[in-house]
């Protein structure tokens, strides 16, 4: 009787281990629990100069961008693509936005706003169709392509910010980095791309045929799927994730950057896809999983900030954090662990705190 | 000539793979001085015994004399020590390096740090003068037809063998077989004479050279004596002059007694309107020119050996390849494929592929994913199927086509080999084609499911559709088809309209002799 009971309990534990945004979720619970020794008031959430105020908030509130970027960066990753250019796509945007407000006479005037918006994010979406026709039409390998706009972008933007910090002191748009409704902005916009995103992708085929080109291009094109098309439509709205993500940066510092504007963003994205549960390798995505993964990494930026990390530790001890998440992640690296469990000699350090985590089936790759 | 001992002799060999035997008891010799041709179709053996040979493969049971002592080649290295020598189609070699440092590459003559590339240049001059190439040794690999790159391949592996057995290496020896798989796969006429040259003069110093290809006509006109493998195992050895090519043919294919079921009559007469004519069509080094009609409920076979062709001019007519000369006609109105395959699933044509696995399946996504794959493409990413629509679709083909396990919701890339083919198949079906081109779709699956995909092509024929169908056996083929098409070197050589007379010695014939003469 108790071993049948207990192979259920086994059946359903591996069940619930086998669900694809298990593992991400377990990991970021725990970095915010990690939090509360160090931070006793961490789950605390207070009204301050009429917003909302806390680590929690902050973590929202500095996760808008990795979380946009990432969201983009998840359909190119899963046609089996790269998009390196996100950074520069950012730092277009802020600049192209901050350019048309400081030029205008009335700064809060609200058409000039929207004006800015609306020839940054062109400016944004200008810079995907580059990038999807080297990508789809020109044959370039995604990485090379993307290469070309990551520098070529930060100059584009440098000239468009004439190499100097571009202030602004418009109100209405300051609103885009700061708070709506006691709430921080970037939480609107990103669940509403979020949502958008899910519906894009799940509602119509888009998400399949994204699957299909990335699982095996050839086949598609035998199925006449027109991998062209699709590869261009995930390139244009990577880069317009990553133009909204240049505006939210830009008003929130009150001026664009050309230098310093979404700096190593590329990687952050890149990192939050493949803890979310895509692959590399294309084929399948997870959205739910990079919102996670995105998380993850800004509740680790802030954890060493309040636990009190030395500063000139942290770029080491993220790291050596990433290494351990993705190590936890590999399939290959998981079953070693376990073997080496299974032979009575416990591994050392850290590692065996870990060790019962190992038997995850989080995809990372096939 | 090759009266001596043989150099070579593999008795008994055996190899398994999980769930297949590739190599079943067979029995292998070779002799100096000869040309030795190894033929049989896909899934005989050839490169599984080829692989033993070269130490790739270790052989499961079995015995292999070299020079009369037993030998275990462990390895490819182990291999060419032994003095057995391999080059391949893809030739494996630098293409960004010179002829001499190719030659040399891995033994670069030196003296103290400096690489002696002069007198490297000079041997490397030499030796290619011996083989009665006249090339510059010191212009880039790449820069030469394919054709000398293989030469230089076979003089590389074979001065190699020199090099070792001056003694450099106290267990080299020279060159004893020399292993050519499919060399001439992409040359042209003028490149395989200028090969041929070089293997003759290889064979007249003693070399023992075992030459795949699938070109019948080369096997007559260069080997001396040939082994047939047919699914694993030997099924003949035979001096080139005693065994003519219909012989050949049917030691290569056999005739594989079945247990399908009996396939009702269908009406051979009943074809209607013409659904595609091709007039002229052909790709260059592909395939020939040829003209095809096909009729609303016809089936029409393709025969021929591996590689002539069958698999290229089914592309064709799926704009999965260009053609670069001739004219498609669909019902009557001209019709371009320059789109691609795209533009001929909106024509209502449908194509299963060869390689299921890399053209065909996404491995990753489900059953019912890969199903509504292509009419979801066709209908474009805004307009998705219904969902009902999709459930009703899929559990209905599953159900039909019998796919198992009949869950819409596993990945494909775990259903077996039969399963993975009628997924395919339903994904066609539900696109309601008016054509319907298969290439070797029974192939690797097991019987039942074989039978259970010919009844369907029958079904389909009956309801209108018109098929192009292709198979290596000829059983199949004639008891599908209204017409067989039959296939050689690349070109179109015959249509014969099948009926009580026509039979697979027929085909056989047909096939062996090109044309009906």
């Amino acid at each position: 009787m108790t071993s049948t009971l207990a192979d259920i309990r086994a059946r359903d534990w591996r069940a619930l281990t086998r669900r694809q945004l298990f593992w991400p979720t377990v990991i970021l619970v725990a970095l915010l629990v990690f939090n509360l020794p160090f931070t006793p008031n961490f789950f605390n959430i207070g009204l301050r100069n009429g917003h909302l105020f806390g680590s929690l908030i902050s973590i929202l509130y500095f996760g808008t961008v990795p979380i946009l970027v990432a969201l983009g960066m998840t359909l190119v990753i899963a046609t089996k693509g790269i998009d390196l250019s996100v950074g520069a796509v950012m730092a277009i945007s802020g600049a192209v936005a901050c350019r048309v407000i400081s030029d205008a006479t009335d700064q809060n005037s609200m058409s000039v706003v929207f004006t800015a918006m609306a020839l940054a994010l062109l400016a944004a979406v200008a810079a995907g169709l580059f990038n999807g026709f080297m990508v789809a039409v020109a044959g370039v390998q995604p990485i090379i392509a993307t290469l070309i706009l990551l520098v070529a972008g930060r100059g584009v933007a440098q000239l468009i910010t004439k190499g100097f910090i571009l202030t602004e002191l418009s109100q209405p748009y300051a609103v885009i980095g700061g708070y709506a409704f006691t709430v921080p902005t970037g939480v609107f916009i990103v669940v509403g791309f979020v949502a958008f995103t899910a519906l894009l992708t799940r509602r119509t085929a888009l998400g399949l045929l994204i699957e299909s080109v990335g699982g095996n291009a050839e086949a598609s094109r035998l199925a006449g799927v027109r991998s062209r098309r699709i590869k261009m439509m995930v390139y244009v709205f990577c880069a317009l994730c990553a133009g909204v993500a240049g505006l939210w940066n830009s008003s929130s510092l009150g001026g664009a950057d050309a230098n310093n504007a979404g700096l190593w963003i590329e990687l952050d994205a890149i990192l939050a896809v493949v803890i979310g549960g895509t692959p590399l390798t294309g084929g399948r995505f997870s959205i739910g999983g990079t919102v996670i993964g995105a998380l993850i990494l800004q509740t680790l930026k802030t954890t060493i900030f309040t636990i009190g990390i030395p500063a000139q530790a942290n770029m080491v001890f993220e790291a050596a954090v990433v290494i351990i998440i993705c190590l936890l992640q590999s399939p290959a690296f998981r079953a070693r662990v376990v073997a080496l469990g299974r032979r009575g000699r416990p591994s050392p350090g850290p590692q065996e705190s870990v060790e019962p985590a190992a038997p995850a089936t989080v995809e990372v790759a096939p | 000539m090759a009266q001596d001992a043989p150099v070579l002799t593999m008795t008994g060999i055996s190899k398994d793979f999980p769930a297949v035997r590739a190599l079943d008891e067979v029995d292998f010799r070779l002799f100096p001085g000869e040309i030795h041709a190894l033929l049989g179709e896909n899934g005989a053996g050839k490169s599984t015994l080829i692989k033993v040979l070269t130490g790739v493969y270790e052989l499961d049971r079995g015995e292999v004399e070299l020079d009369g002592a037993s030998v275990r080649i462990s390895n490819p290295h182990h291999a060419q020590q032994l003095g057995i020598s391999t080059v391949y189609q893809e030739v494996n070699l630098c293409p960004n390096l010179t002829v001499a440092e190719n030659i040399f590459l891995g033994r670069e003559q030196v003296s103290g740090p400096l690489i002696r590339s002069r007198r490297m240049r000079h041997q490397a001059a030499e030796l290619v003068a011996a083989f009665g190439l006249n090339i510059d040794v010191s212009a880039q690999l790449g820069s030469f037809p394919l054709a000398i790159q293989q030469l230089v391949a076979i003089v590389r592996a074979v001065d190699l063998n020199r090099a070792n057995a001056d003694g450099r290496s106290r267990t080299g020896v020279g060159t004893k077989v020399l292993i050519l798989d499919e060399p001439t796969s992409s040359l042209d006429r003028d490149e395989v004479d200028i090969l041929f040259g070089v293997m003759r003069r290889l064979r007249d110093a003693g070399v023992a050279i075992l030459f795949v290809s699938h070109f019948l006509d080369q096997i007559y006109e260069i080997c001396d004596r040939m082994t047939v493998l047919r699914n694993g195992k030997l099924v003949g050895e035979h001096m080139v002059a005693d065994l003519d090519r219909v012989g050949l043919v049917r030691l290569m294919l056999g005739r594989e007694l079945q247990e399908l079921e009996k396939l009702e009559e269908h009406d051979l007469a009943g074809t209607g309107t013409t659904v595609l004519r091709a007039n002229g069509l052909g790709r260059k080094r592909s395939i020939a020119p040829f003209d095809l009609e096909i009729g609303a409920g016809e089936v029409v076979g393709l025969a021929g050996l591996l590689g002539s062709g069958r698999t290229e001019l089914a592309r064709l007519l799926f704009g999965a390849d260009q053609a670069d000369s001739g004219k498609l006609e669909l019902r009557g109105e001209p019709a371009s494929l320059r789109r691609g395959p795209e533009a001929a699933i909106a024509r209502g044509i449908a194509f299963c592929p060869e390689n299921r696995k890399e053209e065909g399946l996404i491995p990753e996504l489900t059953v019912r994913e890969n199903i509504i794959l292509a009419m979801q493409a066709a209908r474009g990413w805004a307009r998705p199927i219904p969902r009902d629509r999709v459930d009703q679709l899929v559990n209905k083909y599953i159900a039909a086509l019998d796919i198992r396990p009949a869950d819409p919701e596993v990945m494909a890339g775990s259903l077996s080999g039969g399963n993975q083919q009628k997924v395919l198949l339903a994904r066609w079906i539900i696109t309601s084609p008016t054509l319907l081109v298969m290439d070797e779709p029974t192939r690797g699956i097991d019987v039942g499911a074989k039978a259970e995909i010919q009844k369907l092509v029958v079904s389909l024929a009956g309801d209108g559709v018109a098929v192009l169908y292709i198979s290596a056996e000829l059983d199949e083929v004639l008891r599908l088809s209204h017409t067989v098409g039959v296939l050689r070197d690349r070109t179109l050589v015959a249509r014969l309209t099948n009926g009580p007379d026509l039979t697979v010695d027929q085909i056989m014939q047909t096939i062996a002799r090109g044309g009906q003469s």
